[in-house]
């Protein structure tokens, strides 16, 4: 008797489980648009908000949905909504969230997918419903020539970046010894192999690690590096990664500079590391800074989200305000405003931002700048790059 | 195969891989205590560790240090070592009785098959660290430099520092202290028994509830000062720490003998050294490989690992 | 008394489906069937369809999702719950079904101008590929015990995980893509298209219930029985003449070829794969999946394959007043396993046969 009871409560548990989840379904899929104003429209953002990607995937969606905030408030009303898509950063996930973005007929821009392999999984689906994207930080190169037509990139590839580091390693850094490091990821290990490639035989040794999340303990990597001499590391890869390396090599008594790419540009670097090891690592970045743009990006984030602004924030800010641009300009179904980005020319406050017939940044608004951090505990602008 | 790797850095690579092991011993001592008394595969011991990770930078914040305060001085410098390591033992421990008391008492009262057990486990592991991902953001933390990385002395050159003479030391002599307590102790009489037949020893008298919540509360006890020398020797935790420490601390439990609590010493000790080797030679991304490798190839030579099984046997 | 007549006498839904004669117990089985196949549409439904489908997750994929889960449930459920043997490492097989495809049709392979495969071509060959890795694996480890295999098959879906990250041949986290879809067409357009899940949804179910008649034939046979002796007591099997090493090489193999089917499915749908997919958590979902469920009885290993994909997809856009809960997901799905197992350590449709056993055991116990 006591089994069938405890096999009751544990079925109505369960029912009680499903039921108390679906009593608080949101659900909000009406298809009714048009509006006055060009409003009522959405604006998605599709990338990782849960997962161990979830710290870049938020950076971005607070920058984009920064944009959107600033925007209503200046009409003075919810004009645009803000749709959010959580792809967990995985090419898994991804293409069963992007269906579900494309059934929301309200939605006529996409800031995203952040990351390449995602993008790879999700952009065919974005493609076949005609929606138009802005990734602020997929670098891969390949993602441009599969003939998406919605496909847009607010940064420049990683073809652009690796010579820029190379450079500056060369040029201002004058390093004679260096170290090339990278995480495997597709960023890094590509922005990495440019890196060696240019830098021939400055390049002392080599090494890869695994990627984030998956190794904490770098001594071995340490060690290599102490060991060789090189008095420059260049580690192709994310922030997560690169501040625990910076302390370890610190904590082990290496001097030299580390140098890293635009995946490195965010103020957890020094969090994980502490300020006074983070000060004077360099990070390239195909952006200018913010502060040169004369805005009020960098408060106004800290204002809304109680933190500082983190890589590729500024970038997806900016995309945000380039669809945003063109919905206040009337485009206001996905296909007009896919033309729209065929012309458009804002400049932003990370960049200024037209397209190429493919999707990329025109080359000849494409500036690499290098950041340095320092006793702030955030890269600030040091020198553009100059790279030809 | 370019072996300079491996070679220019023999030495160093012995020494940091020496630490990183006692670390993993200290840690595996959960995983093996558990496993010897319920034949259970404690997958949420991994939490426990990443709870006292937390919990000794949560006391150091109160004194108001940071990832960017200066190093201490020696005698401030004891105070926060002391106090780390009392914050994390109690997070740690505690933690560990929880997960004991919500997630493996109540299914060993319905005397549920063993695999249920290793379900909750992962219930429960995930539950812990999804809570610690979401409170933090997902960011990692830095941990501030309680303790200064300076050269004690140096042997050709390799030179060996306070800190990972510290995080050895520690490591065996809690290893000592345990071993003394489980085979020399009226409490650790009760544990072996237990852990040899738990029937009889029910038999006997043992209270076999509290022998098994002194064993979890001992695993928490190294896991949280484990996680201790982990901060300092890592210098930063993320809520999937636990996780990624975890599977090598279990990896080097079985490498040494599940069970035996020396085993977990020898298998900690080698598995971090080896990791290091491996990565001098083929790069840092096989570590990891490497140390899957090792151990399927000594548990195919010996079937129950280095030392054997069971921790009331083994020294019976 | 044989299994079958304690099915009937007892109580429940399965007593009284053991109960009836043939013909409606098969005009049961065909209505669950089609209410299967039209599960992408349960969002039509009044009242209730809105509250089963998914949100921020297309529903269709969200299906095939729970399909390609349900068959590496069903895949484990062999190695685990009918061999009784331990695999922490499922995953490794799921991915060598996914990788042998990619290799064989995915431009971006290094033998592509000598294969080039279509989908179907490839399957065949990717499914023995992951039958070999079975047998690979289960050589050498079988004789160990216990949770001694568990460690070595984590160890090996993990060296899987590695090699694949970081070897060039197989392109690590830049993956593969565009590896065809299935084959057909309807009307001029391609059936497996990018933008609609329901025929993928469809042709995993189809899978499923193949695997289905499949394993259940196998279970009834002499392998089976093997696989019950094995279980319950190996030495015993051994001394009464059952070859204990041959049986468990099959299941092993039986369980690395469902999960490279797998594979291969997700493979043909997603049409991009890389290593960050095959990580070691996903293995021990599966096996939580499994063991939640109702190890050893693949309707619980078909409940728990669904739930381990639903729940979490389930409990996006879910909020509570006007806080979004979608980040707490994970963890109260962790809570959610926990909550399962406590209240139902058999799992949630637990076999009868080891519920029988479970209660021999528990005349045994010594008082506590």
């Amino acid at each position: 008797m006591r089994q069938v009871l405890a096999r009751a409560i544990g079925g109505v548990a369960i029912i009680g489980l499903i039921a108390g989840a679906a009593a608080c379904n949101s659900g909000s899929s009406s298809d009714d648009t048009a509006s006055e104003g060009n409003c009522g429209y959405k604006l998605a953002f599709f990338g990782a908000l849960t997962g161990s990607a979830a710290n870049l995937g938020v950076n971005i969606e607070q920058g984009f949905e920064l944009a959107i905030d600033q925007y209503n408030k200046a009409k003075g009303s919810t004009c645009i909504e803000v749709a959010k898509f959580d792809s967990q950063g995985e090419a898994s996930v991804a293409p069963g969230v992007a269906r579900s973005l494309v059934a929301d007929k309200k939605i006529i821009g996409i800031v995203g997918p952040p990351f390449s392999g995602e993008s790879e999984a999700a952009d065919p689906i974005f493609e076949s419903a005609g929606i138009p994207t802005i990734t602020p930080s997929a670098t891969r190169v390949s993602l441009s020539s599969k003939g998406w037509k919605v496909f847009h990139r607010a940064v420049a590839n990683d073809d652009a970046q690796g010579p820029a580091a190379a450079a500056y390693i060369k040029d201002n850094l004058k390093a004679t010894k260096v170290f090339v490091a990278d995480d495997q990821s597709a960023y890094g290990a590509g922005l990495a192999d440019v890196v060696k490639t240019k830098l021939g035989s400055l390049v002392v040794a080599t090494d890869k690690t695994e990627g984030d999340g998956k190794q904490a303990d770098f001594s071995a990597l340490v060690q290599k590096v102490s060991s060789s001499g090189a008095t420059a590391l260049f580690y192709g890869g994310y922030y997560t990664n690169a501040g625990i390396i910076r302390k370890q090599l610190t904590a082990a008594g290496w001097k030299g500079t580390l140098l890293g790419g635009d995946g490195m540009k965010d103020p957890g670097l020094s969090k994980a590391s502490g300020v006074q090891a983070a000060v004077g690592t360099v990070v390239t970045c195909p952006c200018s800074p913010p502060e040169a743009a004369g805005g009020t990006f960098v408060n106004d984030y800290k204002a809304k989200w109680n933190q500082d602004a983190g890589t590729y924030s500024d970038v997806a800010f900016d995309a945000a305000n380039v669809f945003l641009q063109g919905i206040d300009a009337g485009n206001t179904t996905p296909q007009k405003l896919n033309d729209y980005l065929k012309t458009v020319n804002y400049k932003g406050i990370a960049n200024t931002y037209k397209f190429t017939e493919t999707g990329e940044l025109d080359p000849n608004f494409i500036k690499v700048w290098a950041f340095k951090f320092d006793s702030s505990g955030d890269a600030k602008a040091d020198v553009e790059i100059k790279t030809s | 195969m370019d072996f300079s790797g491996l070679i220019d850095n023999f030495g160093p690579l012995t020494v940091t891989g020496l630490a990183q092991g006692a670390i993993i011993a200290l840690f595996a001592l959960g995983y093996t205590l558990v496993y010897g008394v319920l034949r259970l595969i404690n997958f949420a011991h991994s939490e426990v560790f990443l709870l006292g990770t937390y919990a000794c930078l949560f006391a150091w914040g109160l004194f108001g240090l940071d990832q960017n305060s200066a190093a201490p001085a020696v005698g401030p410098m004891l105070l926060y070592m002391v106090v780390g390591l009392v914050a994390a033992i109690i997070v740690s421990g505690a933690a560990a009785l929880t997960v004991e008391f919500v997630a493996y008492r109540p299914l060993r009262r319905r005397n549920a098959p063993p695999l249920a057990f290793l379900i909750t486990a992962i219930g429960a592991s995930l539950f812990i660290s999804e809570v610690v991902g979401v409170a933090t953001h997902r960011n990692q933390t830095g941990v501030p430099p309680i303790i200064q990385a300076r050269p004690v002395f140096t042997i050709g050159d390799t030179t060996v520092t306070n800190l990972q003479i510290l995080i050895v030391l520690l490591a065996l002599v809690m290893m000592f202290a345990l071993d003394r307590f489980i085979n020399g102790s009226r409490l650790g009489r009760g544990v072996r028994a237990v852990a040899q037949n738990p029937d009889s020893a029910a038999l006997m008298g043992v209270n076999k509830s509290r022998v098994i919540a002194l064993v979890f509360l001992l695993g928490g006890l190294m896991a949280g000062i484990a996680a201790v020398m982990y901060d300092l020797k890592i210098g930063v935790t993320r809520y999937d720490a636990g996780f990624l420490l975890g599977i090598d601390a279990f990896t080097a439990a079985v490498l040494g003998g599940i069970g035996n609590l020396r085993g977990a010493l020898l298998g900690g000790l080698l598995l971090g050294v080896l990791q290091n080797y491996a990565a001098g030679l083929f790069g840092s991304q096989w570590l990891h490989a490497a140390s899957f490798v090792l151990l399927v190839v000594i548990l195919l030579f010996r079937p129950t690992g280095l030392l054997g099984e069971s921790l009331g046997r083994a020294r019976a | 008394m044989s299994e079958k007549a304690s099915f009937r006498t007892s109580g429940g839904v399965r007593g009284w489906f053991g109960r009836q004669p043939w013909y409606v117990r098969a005009v049961v089985i065909l209505v669950f069937t089609v209410l299967a196949y039209l599960l992408p549409y349960a969002g039509d439904v009044p009242l209730i369809g809105p509250q089963i489908i998914t949100e921020g997750v297309d529903w269709p994929s969200a299906l095939f999702n729970m399909s390609y889960y349900v068959l590496l449930a069903l895949g484990l459920n062999v190695v685990v719950g009918y061999a009784g043997l331990l695999d922490l490492g499922y995953v490794g097989f799921f991915a060598v079904g996914a990788y042998g495809t990619a290799l064989l049709t995915s431009p971006d392979s290094v033998i592509y101008a000598d294969t080039g495969w279509k989908w179907l071509m490839a399957v065949p060959a990717a499914l023995v590929l992951t039958m070999i890795a079975g047998v690979i694996l289960g050589w050498p480890t079988l004789r160990l015990r216990g949770d001694y295999l568990a460690i070595v098959t984590l160890g090996f879906a993990e060296i899987i995980r590695i090699v694949a990250t970081s070897t060039t041949t197989l392109r690590g986290d830049r993956g593969f893509a565009s590896i065809p879809h299935p084959p057909g067409s309807w009307n001029g357009e391609p059936i497996f298209g990018v933008t609609d899940a329901i025929p993928y949804f469809w042709l995993g179910l189809t899978v499923i219930i193949l695997v289905i008649l499949g394993v259940r034939n196998l279970d009834r046979s002499r392998v089976g029985r093997s696989w019950l002796a094995i279980r319950e007591d190996e030495e015993a099997a051994e001394v009464m003449g059952v070859r204990t090493f041959k049986y468990k090489l099959w299941a092993f193999a039986i369980g690395a070829f469902i999960g490279g089917l797998g594979g291969v499915l997700f493979a043909g749908e997603q049409s991009f794969i890389n290593s960050q997919t095959f990580v070691l958590q996903f293995s021990i979902l599966v096996l939580a999946g499994v063991v939640m469920g109702g190890s050893g009885n693949m309707a619980g290993a078909i409940l728990g394959g669904v739930l381990i994909s639903y729940i979490p997809d389930r409990l996006r856009g879910l909020s509570f007043g006007d806080t979004d809960l979608y980040e707490y997901r994970f963890a109260i799905f962790g809570a959610a396993i926990i909550l399962i197992m406590v209240l139902r350590p058999q799992g949630l449709i637990p076999s009868r046969r080891r519920a029988m056993e479970l209660k021999d055991r528990e005349k045994e116990v010594a008082p506590q």
